[in-house]
């Protein structure tokens, strides 16, 4: 959906040929430098890069040299020609990253070890592909200025110390999930994200896609309550009919994180706020964890909600529990008829148990009083 | 959906009706507003609320609720007048247009606006803009089908969809949003009381016996109850027992206080669900079940696409998926289904289930399949209707407007209608469970427009009571011009106001849906209610 080139992106059949490395490569006419580097396996460093949104050339990472160019080019913004010859690992080019990347980490806090983002980092990815001097850091250092991190939203929060001003974060929000929440305000040193007049995300209609969240490339943007899995499990979000395709990280039988598919054709990626963040219902401690029996005399009309059930409800096995339903079936069937049976199923369940519930209505107790609520 | 979600980055025009994407089908929401803002995409927004994506639309329809059909007929009239119908499609792939033409006759932009609400040249404006578009897409969900007339106004969605020839294409259509997510597939496995999986009728005399030799049982070929009818049977005494699975109908259903008193006139009630909830509460036997994380199988999504699901972790204690209690029970009943995996019963349903002929757990690793896929080369469907209707022809049916079910009185003067947010779902047993969607949305309320508020004397945060003919709750007031004058919102997730006391349990005749949209309520101040109850 997203768009980089409009008219380009529409015809995918003309290609180009060009020389990196003095390598020749085919790519996509319209495609840019950095596109056509990445596809084919080149590596160069950019932290402000990304497929789904459009170039911004703010990290000054990705420079190249590209004969008949003056000087470096950053390869996110440059269109590749047919013929290009480009170099992305001369002298000039590395020194240039370098003096870069450690601008960036002068400014950086040093707190890789407590941060929610250590080992997803982008920043520290690249930081340690290229090679930072300490030396040239320390004397870049300044007094970085200490500013609050913002915690007021309750999935995550904004640390504008680590935040490098990439505009992943406003690009997301803007071409992504177009709720354009947030925005790059003010200019030089004073230059920061946030939202229109400085509220809190909530109060300036955040959507809590976490979209920004999820790209950005350094512990700016992290979420509040995630840990690193053991083990990830691709599976649909249970909330909306569109079936948003996602990724659970697990360890210890729990969910600790959730990310976007970004191979679906389903949403790219994308989640809202309840796919992204509202799955902590799953280990809530008003689970039911054991078949429950209405306890004798306790009529239907009495009033039991969520506090007090425990007193009018025992707890029994499967075998038990099983017996009573059977038995209460089969009565019931056998005195009134099949069709004095209701059956409601779901439409949170799966093919597989709506499948199997309406078999069970109309195979084992026969009657066709099946339905979910569908219509409500 | 005829089409795929994809489909909305292809249309020259998007028609949204009755469907408040952004909060209700976020993900889509954010591909329409995509599509607005960089491929110059037109929008169409209906809806008498000023929801998200009539901020960003070319026209913005703010029709009264329940007015649907005469607003389309009304566009569909501007169409042929003007001529700006697709004659080639509906002399080549239509029949009935005669008629429709006949009936939309009836209906120019003068009477409608009467009936509407929405402005002559606006309606005008909307036809054109819809008419001109080389591709289209009619998007809707359930401000469309809640209510009585629910039917009629899908029809006419089809015919203004045919008149110009939008369906059968890439980038054309038309999308009913599903609401669940898996209401389409609990369609589609016949957890109906009319159809067997496929649609196919429990009243076709073939149908019954390939599925009677399949199961080795008898089985009875007279359609069943649907829910709200089942409320009325259980009222009545001719349903005793009901055994219901994964399923909140007393936060669901319309008109509360009557379903509540059915099923307490229940002899036996099994529930088997994730958490105690209202209609858990009042079973004789509560079964815990797994929820997504906790089981394999496979959910269809709004595009027809079958997704399959994963185990990633255990269920907690001795709770078990629904499948495997349903064949635990089913065994005590004297019938093995013996199904060993979900997978098994997969392939269980491809054998009897033209539609999901050719699916298999092992086909569904990357981005499912999408349905009909008759058999396993089969490829899967992304938009229906290429060539042909399932029948045929596609069949123009001509409507007639008809008034809701309720309208205001003196008594009662403002409508109200419900849906969801963005941060919560449904009856709100799943996300009031999840910290952040609490903290970020911890309260219901009640949408009103700030003239009515001016008139009832309301101010934004206010507690309010809000009753209609068959109830009364209390909830929190917010003044907001998101509601229209006279219409009042609530979403109905929330147990402590629960918005379903309030609604009218009138059907639509043919889907068997209850009006949810509209309802003749009124609000006041909390203390001005307790004064007038203490006097009387
Ligand atoms: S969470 Fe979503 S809506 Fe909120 S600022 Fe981030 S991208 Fe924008
Ligand atoms: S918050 Fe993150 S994504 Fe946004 S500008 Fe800063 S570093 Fe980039
Ligand atoms: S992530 Fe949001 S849009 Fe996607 S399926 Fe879940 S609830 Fe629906």
């Amino acid at each position: 959906m997203i768009k980089t080139d409009d008219a380009s992106a529409e015809e995918v059949s003309t290609t180009i040929t060009l020389t990196i490395d003095g390598r020749e490569i085919e790519t996509r006419d319209g495609a840019t430098v950095l596109e056509a580097a990445l596809a084919s396996g080149i590596i160069i460093p950019t932290l402000c890069h990304d497929p789904d949104l459009r170039p911004y050339g703010a990290c000054r990472l990705c420079v190249v040299e590209i004969e008949g160019m003056r000087g470096l080019v950053p390869s996110c913004t440059t269109l590749a020609r047919e013929g290009m010859i480009i170099q992305t690992n001369t002298a000039n080019v590395k020194k240039s990253r370098r003096i870069t990347m450690e601008l960036i980490v002068a400014n950086h806090p040093a707190d890789c070890l407590t941060c929610a983002k250590n080992q997803d980092c982008r920043l520290q990815h690249f930081a340690s592909y290229l090679g930072v001097d300490q030396e040239h850091c320390d004397r870049l250092r300044k007094s970085t200025q200490v500013l609050p991190v913002d915690r007021r939203h309750p999935a995550f929060d904004f640390d504008p110390n680590k935040c490098i001003l990439c505009a992943k974060c406003v690009r997301a929000c803007h071409e992504v999930t177009c709720a354009a929440v947030i925005d790059l305000s003010y200019r030089g040193y004073d230059a920061k994200i946030s939202t229109f007049g400085d509220k809190s995300w909530i109060e300036a209609n955040c959507r809590s896609c976490g979209d920004c969240v999820d790209r950005c490339p350094t512990g700016a943007l992290a979420p509040k309550n995630e840990m690193k899995g053991d083990r990830s499990v691709k599976t649909v979000c249970p909330y909306c009919g569109v079936g948003c395709s996602l990724y659970l990280g697990i360890r210890d039988n729990q969910i600790v994180n959730i990310k976007g598919d970004k191979k679906s054709p389903v949403n790219k990626g994308g989640l809202c706020v309840k796919g992204r963040f509202g799955f902590d219902f799953v280990k809530h401690p008003e689970r039911l964890t054991r078949p429950l029996i209405r306890k004798k005399d306790v009529g239907r009309d009495v009033k039991i909600d969520r506090s007090n059930y425990r007193d009018f409800f025992r707890e029994a096995t499967w075998e038990e529990a099983l017996e009573l339903v059977a038995d209460n079936l089969a009565a019931c069937k056998e005195k009134e008829g099949p069709d004095s049976i209701g059956v409601l199923s779901s439409a949170k369940f799966t093919n597989e148990e709506n499948y199997v519930v309406q078999k069970f209505a109309r195979a084992v107790i026969g009657t066709n009083n099946i339905d979910h609520c569908a219509r409500l | 959906m005829t089409n795929s979600i994809s489909d909305f980055d292809k249309a020259d025009l998007l028609f949204v009706i009755g469907s408040n994407t952004t909060e209700c089908h976020p993900i889509i929401g954010r591909f329409i507003r995509q599509a607005v803002k960089f491929k110059e995409t037109k929008l169409i927004v209906a809806d008498p609320r000023n929801i998200e994506l009539a901020r960003v639309a070319d026209i913005h329809l703010r029709h009264k609720p329940g007015t649907d059909v005469a607003l389309i007929n009304a566009m569909m009239n501007v169409i042929i007048k003007e001529n700006l119908q697709d004659q080639e499609f509906i002399d080549k792939r239509t029949e009935g247009y005669d008629e429709l033409v006949k009936t939309v006759n009836n209906y120019d932009t003068e009477r409608a606006t009467e009936i509407t609400g929405v402005p002559q040249d606006e309606i005008n404006a909307a036809a054109r803009l819809f008419a001109e578009a080389d591709s289209a897409i009619v998007t809707y969900s359930m401000g469309i089908t809640q209510h009585i007339t629910g039917t009629d106004n899908v029809k006419s969605l089809a015919n203004i969809v045919m008149l110009t020839g939008n369906i059968g294409r890439e980038g054309t259509g038309l999308s009913p949003l599903r609401g669940q997510n898996n209401v389409q597939g609990a369609c589609d496995m016949g957890a109906l009381p009319n159809v067997y999986p496929g649609y196919q009728n429990v009243d076709n005399s073939e149908i019954q016996k390939k599925f009677e030799s399949a199961w080795g049982c008898k089985l009875s070929a007279k359609p069943g109850l649907t829910t709200t009818m089942m409320t009325d049977a259980m009222h009545e005494g001719r349903i005793k027992a009901m055994f219901v699975v994964g399923e909140n109908p007393l936060m669901s259903e319309p008109h509360l206080n009557h379903a509540r008193k059915a099923m307490e006139r229940l002899a036996f009630l099994v529930v088997q669900d994730i958490f105690p909830t209202e209609t858990s509460l009042m079973a004789d036997v509560i079964l815990p079940a797994a929820v997504f994380a906790e089981k394999d199988g496979t959910y269809t999504n709004t595009e027809r696409r079958i997704q399959k699901l994963r185990k990633a972790i255990d269920p907690p204690a001795e709770a078990k998926s629904d499948w495997e209690i349903i064949n635990m029970l089913a065994e005590r009943l004297g019938h093995t289904f013996g199904f060993k995996s979900t997978a098994e019963i997969m392939d269980e349903i491809a054998s009897l289930t033209p539609s999901y002929g050719g699916i298999s757990h092992n086909r569904l690793d990357t981005g499912g399949l999408q349905w009909p896929c008759p058999n396993r080369d089969h490829p899967g469907t992304p938009f229906l209707h290429k060539d042909l209707f399932t029948r045929g022809k596609g069949k123009f049916h001509a409507v007639e407007y008809k008034s809701p079910a309720e309208s205001t009185s003196e008594e009662f003067p403002l409508i109200l209608t419900t849906g969801r947010m963005l941060e919560h779902w449904h009856t709100g047993s799943m996300s009031r469970r999840s910290d952040v969607l609490d903290a970020l949305q911890p309260n219901g309320m009640i949408d009103i427009h700030p003239d009515d508020a001016l008139k009832l004397g309301i101010t934004d945060g206010d507690i309010v009571a809000v009753s209609s003919a068959r109830g009364r709750i209390k909830t929190r007031a917010h003044i907001t011009d998101k509601a229209s004058p006279g219409v009042a919102y609530m979403a109905f997730h929330w147990s402590e106001a629960p918005a379903n006391i309030l609604t009218n349990p009138a059907l639509d005749p043919f889907a068997k849906i209850p009006e949810y949209k509209v309802s003749a309520v009124k609000a006041e101040l909390l203390v001005m209610d307790k004064e007038r109850q203490d006097n009387q």
